[in-house]
């Protein structure tokens, strides 16, 4: 087969939507600043306006006040941290309820939390991913300030039942916040309807630009602003207004709700038969994560015996493009915290592979993996210390 | 692939893509010693075998990995140049010279070049064990870390290697860093290197 350049890497970011990148190419020249009161700074008011409605339909939101725009995820998910840590020294609930999964900027965001002397606890999961809901009913109780818990993880696509933790939390009294960045886009997300305080969004994980993001605070929910200065976002979030990232991000969103559920449906067609074709011609793998509560487009494997690193880049000499939650890859010592966190055990961690599909991907991009991956497994097998049976 | 859009440099590329001298288990490769260092929990762990002549020269070699690709390159290197080497040449190669030849190395990832590095003369050490002069070399080329007390990088890989996994257990063996301290953040940091190599569970 021809080598070809085959990207399923779509949960570390996604290429411009060929109408985002459009947008945005037409509004280069709109350069006034949207907190203007003149007629130009009105009209690019207007255009972050519409965006901000359409944000709000992607969170699931009826209010677009409800929505502020940051530069991007981790600075939602910092935003939630900050005012935390704000609420706790005034004194009351000081409590942290997250889980042992999170994406770094929340691990770090509450151990910060930790080392300033908040209570934290990072909740396990189970083998699937799930967290665990005694351990959850156990840890929220009425000291607790905040629960958060990414709505599914971005390495082993595991959904999280973010309804009924929101409940556990609201019946003790505490705010709940969720990541949703990868959620958002490849399944629903519904804001009101789970009923949280807080969920972060993030533009570049939806066809759309780098450096937006956005925060869904409900009214009357607490929100300290981590960048101050100026009025912009209702005093939340200070600093001229991105407008053309602002754009894009807008017509991303409502690109990402059209026919939600038939590209998602198309993705997991796809992704199955990756995994399947994967299961049946290399011996010997593990499939990470949830076997029905996951991501359509998310496939995490362990290959035990083949080191992840040298897995990836065998597969990026063939053109796959992929990652690993090999430490060796990371420039740290330690294997990916999310597959530790499932028990798999730092062997199988060290040798897994995150196939991430996306709007592009077609079946020739799955029959080419399928064909490059098995040769490049069994050679490293064969130069392994492991044996593997 | 344009070596300009690789992540190493491509030598390391071209070792990586036809790694030399990688153990073939068709091959039934018949050795004179071998030396296994590292843990996979760690995420890396090699193993080298050596055909040894009576003059001591090293014959042939082969080795195996569980490693990324910069473990892959280097080694692969190494075992290139071991060949044909005395046994104390290649005793005191350093890994520095290995990743000079490889065109460099991004510093997180020398590390993974020392791994072979060890395994290399663990097996040289199987070998003068097996004929009767057991740590022969050890001491060689060994640089001092602790200018109080004279010890060495090589003293505190033997301790590691005899059970130390923390700097209280190195300080029981080596007496290092007890007079003025200055060396132990350095003591530290190979303590740390060579508790990854060698420490098992």
């Amino acid at each position: 087969m021809e080598r070809r350049i085959v990207y399923m890497d779509y949960n570390a970011t996604t290429p411009l939507h060929p109408l985002v990148r459009d947008a945005m190419a037409a509004d280069l020249g709109v350069f006034a600043n949207a907190s203007s009161m003149h007629e130009a700074g009105r009209a690019a008011k207007a255009r972050v306006d519409a965006a901000r409605a359409e944000v709000a339909k992607l969170a699931g939101v009826p209010n677009p006040d409800e929505i502020v725009f940051t530069s991007g995820g981790s600075e939602s998910n910092n935003t939630v941290f900050a005012t935390m840590f704000h609420l706790g020294r005034k004194g009351g609930r000081r409590k942290i309820v997250t889980t042992a999964i999170e994406h770094p900027c929340v691990i770090n965001a509450a151990s910060w939390l930790r080392d300033e002397g908040f209570p934290v606890v990072f909740l396990p999961v189970d083998a699937s991913g799930r967290v665990d809901m005694e351990a959850a009913e156990r840890e929220i109780d009425g000291d607790t300030l905040l629960v958060s818990v990414m709505s599914a993880n971005n390495e082993i696509g595991t959904m999280e039942d973010v309804p009924a933790l929101c409940r556990m939390a609201k019946a003790k009294g505490a705010l709940f916040h969720t990541d949703a960045t990868q959620s958002a886009g490849k399944v629903p997300v519904e804001a009101a309807a789970w009923g949280v305080d807080y969920l972060t969004l993030s533009a570049h994980k939806i066809y759309g630009p780098k450096g937006v993001g956005a925060l869904y605070v409900r009214k009357g929910a607490p929100i300290e602003p981590l960048i101050r200065g100026g009025h912009q976002e209702h005093g939340h979030r200070a600093g001229t207004y991105n407008n053309i990232g602002i754009l894009g991000f807008g017509l991303a969103a409502r690109l990402a709700l059209e026919d939600l559920e038939g590209r998602a449906a198309r993705i997991r067609v796809m992704r199955n038969r990756l995994r399947d074709g994967i299961v049946e011609r290399v011996p010997d793998v593990r499939v990470n994560g949830h076997a029905t509560e996951v991501l359509p487009n998310t496939l995490n494997v362990s290959f035990p015996g083949a080191e992840g690193e040298a897995i990836l880049l065998y597969l990026d000499l063939e053109g796959v493009q992929v990652s690993t939650g090999s430490a060796c890859a990371s420039g740290s010592l330690e294997p990916s915290h999310v597959l530790l966190a499932t028990g798999v055990g730092p062997e199988l961690a060290h040798g897994s592979i995150r196939f991430s599909l996306g709007s592009l991907t077609t079946g020739e991009d799955v029959d080419y993996v399928l064909e490059v991956l098995p040769p490049i497994i069994k050679r490293l097998r064969r130069m392994s210390t492991v044996s593997v049976a | 692939m344009d070596a300009m859009q690789w992540l190493y440099s491509d030598i390391v590329l071209d070792h990586f893509k036809n790694p030399r001298n990688v153990y073939d288990p068709d091959e039934k490769f018949a050795y004179d010693a071998e030396g296994t260092v590292g843990n996979v929990k760690c995420g890396d762990q090699m193993m080298f075998m050596l055909k040894i002549g009576e003059d001591d020269v090293i014959r042939d070699v082969r080795w195996r990995t569980y490693g990324c690709a910069s473990a892959i390159a280097s080694t692969s290197m190494l075992s290139a140049v071991t060949k044909g080497l005395h046994i104390r040449e290649a005793y005191n190669l350093k890994p520095e010279d290995i990743a000079t030849r490889l065109g460099g190395l991004p510093d997180n990832k020398i590390h993974c070049s020392v791994l072979g590095d060890k395994a290399l003369r663990a097996a040289i050490d199987e070998w003068l064990e097996k004929t009767g002069r057991a740590g022969l070399y050890r001491n060689e080329g060994a640089t001092v870390i602790c200018t109080c007390l004279n010890i060495t990088d090589r003293d505190i890989e033997t301790a590691v290697r005899e059970g130390a996994r923390n700097w209280e257990q190195l300080q029981e063996r080596t007496k290092i860093g007890t007079v003025c301290g200055g060396c132990k953040v350095k003591g530290e940091a190979l303590l740390h290197e060579y508790v990854h190599i060698f420490g098992e569970e």
